[in-house]
């Protein structure tokens, strides 16, 4: 996909990826096979209908493509740009076995800016939903794509959100240069057309339990929380001036737009000497920011080496364009500071990859007597997400794992709480985008399953809503 | 919504806002903050809920101010809305359950944050021994409204233009060795003052609370910003706080971090005084924006 010039892009958070033009689009969609048993589609966690849609773009029916997306997808101006179509659609695409695979997530995004450029949202009137009362707490992709679902079916949603903001990751997680808040406000705007509620400011477990929630009058929950809790690695130095959680860092810059500092009041420190740990997407957002907020130099600091680098290629490759340093095979043992408690370096030690663990994946171990120092004045740990406590701790009852994440029903999403059901990173983890949607959607499914009173385990088709439903 | 019903100046740069809250005024329990923003730029920023009622709906603020965020706020009027209030957040703070004897000791501001667990300490029968310090005698508030929950009070000046002329920390010292006996002591105010009064109980052997207010963003546990070490180990502030066992805390780690933006911070208030003035700042990254 075309892409802003590293140079130019790197001092600013315009958008990097420029998106396809219609003749790039239509020439893109033409090396699709359209295949009787597309492969690509069981990579996709919605199972969007990718030939069809693509064959829509080749014979330039821009809108039926995106009513063929759509039926699947609610969100697809952001998966187009977010998902690791590598490992999803595009991993499986039958093309990409010789050469380069179709651009399923370009194609996505094209269609989706295109109808958002020519199709008037708006004048699309949504009937005011009826009948029973949703309340969706977490406004992000998860919770977005339940409430959507559930208006669309008549239900009265109210999304409850703890910041002052929408979008959960999509906003103060994923920088502007990556997906433009823009589109994120498309979305939530839609998701609003269709009557759904949204009460920022308000942080479930505090001034609303779940439990006051149903006595209130909601029938059903879905919790879509997220994970949104740091991961720091317990290394002396953590707590010295300098050193942010990815969460902190991303959430001053984007959510409190402290990129703009004469403009915005939040502040970010800048620094000259960044080091991110971790290799994920969290940890290429977080370095790329740090480049553009000024620094001369970012590094990836990460123990594995690039093969095992858990991001999307795009942001590798974007990053290494942008000249991001990588030093993989490397661990953090301390990070050091200053008499003013502020970082002014970090003792690394080399690591070798040795034997397979359980997952397949070869360990890092470390080689003795390696330590070396990194020249440093910032340092972000960026090593993902844990289950936030907040609100499973204040709902007696709900059945947690180990690892504090709700336990609920992989198809329906219900918990052991009739009535509840959960989805999203607060579930699976930290994952991706398009599985909190389509956990989102399943839930959405089983809600109206579970008010209207028929068995959750009915094997029904997920994939859309049922045919009386429709188009409303 | 979130309407300022009174506002009042108590001493020079600290005002008193009663809001309108009606959902946080009947979730509030001492020990609980609320998150405030008061411009579409501007930050967020943790205020201590110093009173509620329930009955009418409303929680008490108490403000000083200090950088850009505050004085914004001492501009808003009666009848101005406040433009988000995230709350209540932070653990309740139980009462001991009568019987014992409670030593409240604040500094400055830290009268305000300290009056709802003095209030609920005092109605659940205990025996309340409150000192409050200040500066001077200028920055005293809130002595009357402390008396009236406090078997004892003892008020004292940096400068002793009222009251005893010593730090309070150092009120307290004298009552220990007076022979008064504390089965706890709680100390709200600025670090040193927290610090000081906790060197005062471990000397002693008095079990000491102290109320950290390092930086926050979202109050929910999520970035870790407010990050403090006590006893060797790190805690969330917003989400495991604020309050905490004095005698674990690492105080310097505290001030260190409650510095790291000094410099941004003056900054953006002379930046904000001159644009009271008629000058515009733009951002340079994103025009657009
Ligand atoms: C920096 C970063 C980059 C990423 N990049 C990608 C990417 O490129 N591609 C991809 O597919 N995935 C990416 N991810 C992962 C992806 O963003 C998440 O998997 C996804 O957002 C999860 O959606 P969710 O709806 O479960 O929760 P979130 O998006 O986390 O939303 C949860 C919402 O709930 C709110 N909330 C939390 N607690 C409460 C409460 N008690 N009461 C009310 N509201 C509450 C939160 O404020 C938040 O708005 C990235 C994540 C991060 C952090
Ligand atoms: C749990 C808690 C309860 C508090 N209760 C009260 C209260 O009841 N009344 C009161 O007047 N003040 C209270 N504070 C302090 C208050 O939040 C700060 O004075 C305020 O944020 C300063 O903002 P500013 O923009 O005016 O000043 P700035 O110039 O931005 O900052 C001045 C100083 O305030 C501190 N500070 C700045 N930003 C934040 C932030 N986002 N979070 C926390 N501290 C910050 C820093 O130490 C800084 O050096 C409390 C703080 C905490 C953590
Ligand atoms: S939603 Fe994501 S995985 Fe599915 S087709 Fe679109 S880009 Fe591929
Ligand atoms: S597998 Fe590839 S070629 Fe086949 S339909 Fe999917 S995108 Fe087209
Ligand atoms: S303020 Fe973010 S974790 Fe406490």
């Amino acid at each position: 996909m075309p892409a802003r010039e590293p140079k130019q892009r790197s001092h600013t958070f315009e958008e990097v990826a420029l998106g396809f033009g219609v003749d790039q689009a239509i020439e893109e969609a033409n090396r699709c096979l359209s295949c009787k048993k597309p492969k690509c589609v069981d990579g996709c966690p919605v199972m969007v209908d990718i030939p069809n849609f693509i064959e829509a773009v080749r014979n330039g029916n821009l809108s039926d493509a995106a009513h063929i997306l759509k039926e699947k997808n609610s969100l697809p101006a952001v998966c187009g740009r977010v998902c690791p179509q590598e490992n999803q659609c595009e991993g499986l695409c039958i093309i990409g076995k010789k050469h380069e695979p179709v651009a399923i997530g370009a194609l996505e995004r094209f269609v989706a800016d295109w109808e958002a450029a020519h199709i008037d949202g708006s004048s699309v009137v949504h009937p005011k939903p009826f009948g029973k009362k949703v309340a969706v707490i977490g406004c992000g992709p998860g919770g977005l794509t339940c409430a959507g679902d559930l208006a669309k079916m008549g239900y009265r949603v109210t999304i409850f959100e703890a910041f002052h903001d929408t979008g959960g990751v999509l906003r103060y997680g994923i920088p502007e240069f990556r997906l433009p808040k823009e589109i994120v406000d498309r979305e939530v705007n839609y998701v609003k057309s269709l009557g759904v509620e949204i009460e920022l400011n308000m942080v479930i477990g505090k001034i609303h339990t779940i439990a006051e929630l149903m006595e209130s009058g909601f029938e059903a929950v879905f919790i879509a929380v997220g994970a949104g809790a740091p991961v720091f690695m317990g290394i002396p130095g953590e707590n010295l001036i300098g050193v942010y959680s990815a969460n902190e860092f991303l959430t001053r810059v984007n959510l409190m737009k402290a990129y703009c500092m004469e403009e915005y009041d939040t502040p970010v420190i800048t620094a000259r000497k960044v080091a991110v740990i971790g290799a994920g997407n969290v940890a290429m957002d977080a370095a790329r920011v740090a480049l553009r907020l000024g620094a001369d130099e970012v590094t990836i600091v990460y123990r594995r080496t690039e093969a095992e680098m858990p991001a999307r290629l795009e942001e590798i490759h974007h990053a290494k364009e942008e000249g991001i340093q990588f030093q993989l095979l490397t661990n953090p043992k301390q990070i050091l500071g200053d008499d003013k408690n502020r970082v002014c370096g970090m003792e690394c030690i080399r690591m070798e990859l040795g034997d397979r663990d359980e997952g397949g994946r070869r360990r890092p171990v470390p080689i003795e007597d390696s330590e070396f120092k990194i020249d440093c004045d910032m340092v972000i740990p960026a090593l993902g997400n844990k289950a936030n406590p907040l609100l499973t701790r204040n709902t007696p009852g709900l059945e947690l794992n180990k690892w504090g994440n709700i336990i609920a029903d992989e198809k329906t999403g219900a918990t052991n709480i009739p009535g509840v059901f959960a989805g999203g990173d607060i579930v699976i983890g930290a994952a991706t985008v398009i599985e909190a949607m389509g956990a989102g959607k399943r839930a959405a499914f089983a809600i109206d399953r579970y008010l209207r009173g028929a068995s959750l385990d009915a094997e029904e088709e997920l994939s859309g809503l049922p045919a009386e439903k429709q188009g409303a | 919504m979130i309407r300022i019903l009174t506002k009042k100046t108590l001493v020079p740069k600290i005002k008193e806002y009663v809001v309108e809250a009606p959902l946080i005024a009947r979730k509030a329990r001492p020990g609980n903050f609320v998150l405030v923003r008061v411009d579409p730029k501007g930050e967020r920023i943790p205020l201590t809920i110093a009173d509620s009622d329930n009955g009418q709906g409303t929680i008490t603020l108490v403000v000083q101010e200090i950088g850009k965020t505050t004085t914004m706020m001492g501009t808003l009027e009666e009848g101005a809305e406040l433009l988000d209030l995230v709350g209540p957040l932070g653990k309740d703070r139980e009462a001991p359950p009568g019987g014992q004897v409670i030593g409240f000791v604040s500094g400055g501001l830290g009268v305000a944050p300290m009056y709802p667990q003095t209030k609920a300490c005092y109605q659940a029968g205990n025996r309340v021994i409150s000192i409050l310090g200040a500066r001077n005698k200028d920055l005293l508030f809130w002595m009357d409204r402390i008396e009236a929950i406090s078997h004892e009070t003892y008020i004292a000046t940096d400068d002793g233009s009222f009251g005893i002329h010593a730090y309070a920390a150092q009120v307290l010292e004298d009552l220990i060795q007076k022979g008064t006996r504390f089965d706890e002591v709680i100390s709200i105010g600025p670090v040193p003052h927290m610090k000081a009064c906790t060197n005062v109980c471990k000397k002693h052997g008095i079990p000491v609370v102290v109320s950290l207010n390092p930086i926050m963003v979202d109050g929910t546990g999520m970035c870790g910003g407010c990050r403090v070490t006590v006893h060797g180990q790190t805690y969330y502030a917003c989400v495991d706080g604020p309050e905490f066992d004095g005698s674990g805390v690492d105080f310097d780690e505290l001030s260190a971090r409650q510095r790291t933006y000094l410099s941004f911070e003056a900054d953006s208030l002379l930046h904000y005084q001159e644009e009271m003035e008629g000058k515009k700042h733009q951002c340079a990254l994103n025009p657009a924006k």
